[in-house]
C-alpha cells in the first residue's frame, strides 16, 4: 500500500515559530502598557504608537539576533505596513460606527413620510422628514442619468469601437473632466445657463452640473468594461454580414450589458451625496417638489448641510439621520454594481 | 411574351462604410467629443463671466489677499479689492498637508494589499476601499468636524509643543481650532483610498519573473519590494500621489466645514487661519453681489485651471509608467 507524502511547506509557519509570534506579541503588549502608565504619555494615540513601535522593535531584535539584519529589516517593516493598512482602516471604521451609533436616533417612520415645510432643522425629531430630500435627489439622479448615460457611453464607443485619430487626447480629456472640482462644475452651469437663460435655482440645473460629474465615471468605467468583450465577438459579428452599427448594437452592448449597469450605478454613487454644486444651483426647499424647473428644489445634501449648518442638537441629529440614509443608498448601489460585476460577462 | 432577360445588377462589393455606419460612427465620434466640449465651455464661460474682474484687478488678483466689496445705497460698486493670494496659499498648503500625510499611509497599505495579505482578506479590503473612495465629501467635512477635529487638535498641540521651534509649526497667537493642519489630515483621509488604489494597480503590475527570481536568490520580502516592486512602481506612486493633490485642491464642502477661512497669507499650518478657493466660493456665494459674483467666477477659473494642470501632470507621470515597463 502506498501512502502519499505529505507535501512539505518549509516556508509555513510551525508551531514554534506561531508560539515565538505570539510571545513576541504579547511581550510587546504588556511593555506598551507599563510605558505608557510610568511615563506622562496618554490616549489611544500613545498606546497605537507606542505598541507598534515595541512591536517592530521586538520582532526586530529578535530577528536580527536569529537570522541576521536583512531578516530583522524585513520583519520591521512587517509591522510598519500593517500600520499602514491599519491606518487606512481605522478613518472609515470610526466614520461608519458614528454614522450609524449618531443617525439612527433620527430615524423613525415620519423621516420617510412627510417634508420639512412645516418644520424646521430645530424642531423636534417628530416634526419633519425627508421626503423632499429623497424625492429631490431620485429625481435629480435621474436627470442626470438621461444626459450623462449616452454621453458616457458614446465616449467609450468611441475609444473601444471607432478608435479614431483622436483617441489619445480624448482620454485624456475624459481622465482631466473626472478631476474637475465639484464647485467648478456648479459655477458653470450658473455662469452658462442660470444667470443668462433661467435666471432661477431649479432641480434641473443641479441635474445638470451633476452630469457634468458622472460623465467622466460612466466614460471610464464603460471603456474598461467594452475592452473585456472579446474581439471574437465583433469578429463574428461583422463576418454574418453586420455592419458595425448592427454588431455593436446587437452583439457588443448586450454583451456588456451587466458592466454597463454597473458603471451607471458607480456614477450614480458618485453623485448621490455631491453637495457643493447643489448649494449653488438648487436653492435647497423644503417642500416636496415633482417639478424640477421650477422652484427650490430639496436635495438630501442639502437637507444635510442645512440641518448641520442651524447647529442645535435635535438640528445634528437630522444630519446624522440624513448621512445615514445616504450613506445606506450608497451603500446599496455599491453592493449591486459589485455582485453585477462579479458576474462573468455573459455571451 | 417577350423573352427579355431580366437584367440582374451584381451586387457592387464596397469597402465604403453604409449609410447606418456612417451614421453611426457620426454619432459616436461627436458623442466622443462631448468632454472636449464640455470642458471648453467651463473654460470659456467662466473666463467669460470673469473676465471683467481679471482685467480689473490684473496680476493683484492671484499676488493680493483682500477681498472686500463696497457698494453704495443703488447697489453700484464703489471699491473693491479681489484677491486670491490668500486662498491660493490655503489651498496649497492644506493639499501638501493631505498628500504628505496620505502617500506613506497609501503606499505602505497598498503593499500590505498587494504582498503581504491574505488573498481573503485582501479582497475584503479593496472593497473597503473602493467604498470609501465613494464617499460624499460632506460625509467626511461633519465627521471631520464633530469626531476627528478634538483629536487632530491635541496632536497640534503636541506638535507645537516639541517641534514648535520649527517656523512651519509656529502658533503666534495660540490658536489652533480649524487650523490648515486639520483640513490637511481630513483631505488626506479622503484622498488615501484613490492614492491606495493607484498605487495597488502599479505595484500588482511589477514584473512575476523578476519577484520570483529575487525571492530565489534569497531576498526577504522587504528586499523583494525595495529591489523590484518600488523600483518599478516609483512613477506610478508620484502619479497617484498628484491625483490625489489634484482632488484634494478641488475639494470643497469638508474643507468648508473644518477650516477657518481667513483673508490673510498664512504659512503656519497649526495656526488656525487658512483658505481655500473653493470654500471661498461657497462662502461668498450665498450673499454676493453680481459684481462679485464675476469675482467668484473668476475664482473659479483659476481653481479650474490649477486642478486640470495638476491632473495632466498626473495623468503624464502614470502614463509614463505604463509605458516603460520595466
Amino acid at each position: 500500500m502506498t501512502t502519499i507524502p505529505t507535501p512539505r511547506k518549509p516556508w509555513a509557519a510551525t508551531p514554534k515559530d506561531r508560539v515565538r509570534d505570539l510571545a513576541i506579541l504579547i511581550g510587546a503588549l504588556v511593555f506598551t502598557y507599563y510605558f505608557v502608565e510610568i511615563t506622562p504619555m496618554n490616549g489611544k494615540l500613545a498606546y497605537f504608537s507606542i505598541f507598534f513601535l515595541v512591536y517592530a522593535t521586538f520582532s526586530g531584535t529578535y530577528q536580527g539576533i536569529k537570522r541576521g539584519s536583512a531578516a530583522a529589516k524585513d520583519a520591521i517593516v512587517n509591522s510598519i505596513v500593517v500600520v499602514g493598512a491599519v491606518a487606512t482602516l481605522i478613518p472609515i471604521g470610526s466614520i461608519l460606527a458614528t454614522v450609524i451609533s449618531k443617525g439612527y436616533k433620527g430615524i423613525s417612520f415620519n423621516l420617510f413620510t412627510t417634508d420639512m415645510s412645516m418644520a424646521t432643522p430645530t424642531d423636534p425629531l417628530t416634526n419633519g422628514g425627508i421626503l423632499h430630500a429623497i424625492s429631490g435627489t431620485l429625481i435629480m439622479v435621474l436627470i442626470a442619468l438621461i444626459i450623462s448615460v449616452p454621453l458616457g457611453i458614446l465616449t467609450a464607443l468611441y475609444m473601444t469601437e471607432i478608435k479614431g485619430r483622436f483617441m489619445r487626447p480624448i482620454k485624456f480629456l475624459v481622465q482631466a473632466m473626472s478631476g474637475v472640482p465639484s464647485v467648478v462644475a456648479g459655477l458653470f452651469i450658473l455662469s452658462a445657463i442660470l444667470y443668462p437663460i433661467t435666471k432661477s435655482f431649479s432641480g434641473f440645473m443641479g441635474a445638470l452640473a451633476l452630469s457634468i460629474l458622472m460623465i467622466p465615471t460612466i466614460a471610464r468605467t464603460s471603456e474598461e468594461v467594452l475592452l473585456l468583450i472579446p474581439s471574437d465577438l465583433r469578429e463574428a459579428g461583422v463576418a454574418l454580414g453586420g455592419t458595425q452599427w448592427r454588431t455593436v448594437a446587437m452583439i457588443v452592448l448586450p454583451a456588456a450589458r451587466s458592466g454597463l449597469i454597473t458603471a451607471m450605478i458607480l456614477g450614480v454613487a458618485r453623485i448621490a451625496g455631491e453637495t457643493a454644486p447643489l448649494l449653488l444651483l438648487t436653492g435647497g426647499g423644503d417642500k416636496v417638489n415633482g417639478n424640477p424647473f421650477s422652484g427650490p428644489f430639496g436635495s438630501l445634501p442639502y437637507y444635510i448641510w442645512k440641518s448641520f449648518n442651524s447647529g442645535s442638537e435635535e438640528a445634528i441629529t437630522r444630519a446624522w439621520a440624513g448621512l445615514l440614509v445616504l450613506i445606506v443608498i450608497i451603500l446599496i448601489l455599491f453592493i449591486s454594481a459589485r455582485s453585477l460585476s462579479s458576474r462573468k460577462v455573459k455571451r | 411574351m417577350s423573352s427579355a432577360v431580366e437584367q440582374v445588377t451584381p451586387r457592387e462589393i464596397t469597402t465604403e462604410p453604409r449609410r447606418s455606419d456612417r451614421v453611426f460612427r457620426g454619432i459616436v465620434t461627436a458623442g466622443g467629443f462631448s468632454s472636449l466640449l464640455i470642458l471648453g465651455l467651463i473654460t470659456a464661460f467662466l473666463g467669460y463671466r470673469g473676465f471683467e474682474v481679471i482685467l480689473e484687478e490684473g496680476f493683484g488678483f492671484i499676488t493680493n489677499s483682500d477681498w472686500s466689496i463696497t457698494t453704495d445705497e443703488a447697489g453700484n460698486v464703489v471699491e473693491s479689492n479681489f484677491g486670491l493670494a490668500a486662498m491660493l496659499v490655503g489651498t496649497i498648503l492644506c493639499a501638501f498637508i493631505a498628500v504628505i500625510i496620505a502617500v506613506p499611509i497609501s503606499v505602505f497599505s497598498a503593499l500590505f494589499l498587494n504582498f503581504y495579505a491574505p488573498n481573503w482578506l485582501k479582497r475584503i479590503l479593496i472593497a473597503i476601499i473602493d467604498l470609501m473612495a465613494a464617499f460624499p465629501s460632506i460625509l467626511f467635512g461633519i465627521w471631520g468636524f464633530l469626531v476627528l477635529m478634538p483629536s487632530v487638535e491635541y496632536w497640534a498641540k503636541l506638535i507645537n509643543k516639541y517641534l514648535g521651534f520649527i517656523p512651519l509649526f509656529e502658533v503666534k497667537p495660540y490658536f489652533v481650532t480649524r487650523s490648515p493642519f486639520v483640513a490637511g489630515v481630513v483631505l488626506a483621509i479622503m484622498i488615501i483610498p484613490i492614492i491606495t488604489s493607484v498605487s495597488r494597480e502599479v505595484f500588482a503590475q511589477a514584473p512575476l519573473d523578476r519577484i520570483q527570481a529575487a525571492y530565489a536568490l534569497g531576498a526577504t520580502r522587504w528586499a523583494m519590494i525595495k529591489a523590484v516592486v518600488i523600483p518599478h512602481g516609483r512613477s506610478g506612486v508620484i502619479g497617484g500621489a498628484m491625483l490625489g493633490l489634484g482632488r484634494a485642491m478641488g475639494e470643497t464642502v469638508a474643507v468648508f466645514t473644518v477650516l477657518n477661512i481667513v483673508f490673510q497669507v498664512n504659512w503656519h499650518v497649526l495656526l488656525g487661519a487658512g483658505g481655500n478657493v473653493a470654500s471661498l466660493i461657497i462662502l461668498k456665494f450665498g450673499d454676493a453681489s453680481p459684481y462679485e459674483i464675476k469675482a467668484l467666477m473668476a475664482a473659479g477659473l483659476v481653481l479650474f485651471v490649477m486642478t486640470l494642470g495638476v491632473n495632466a501632470l498626473a495623468d503624464f507621470i502614470v502614463k509614463r509608467t505604463g509605458k516603460s515597463g520595466r
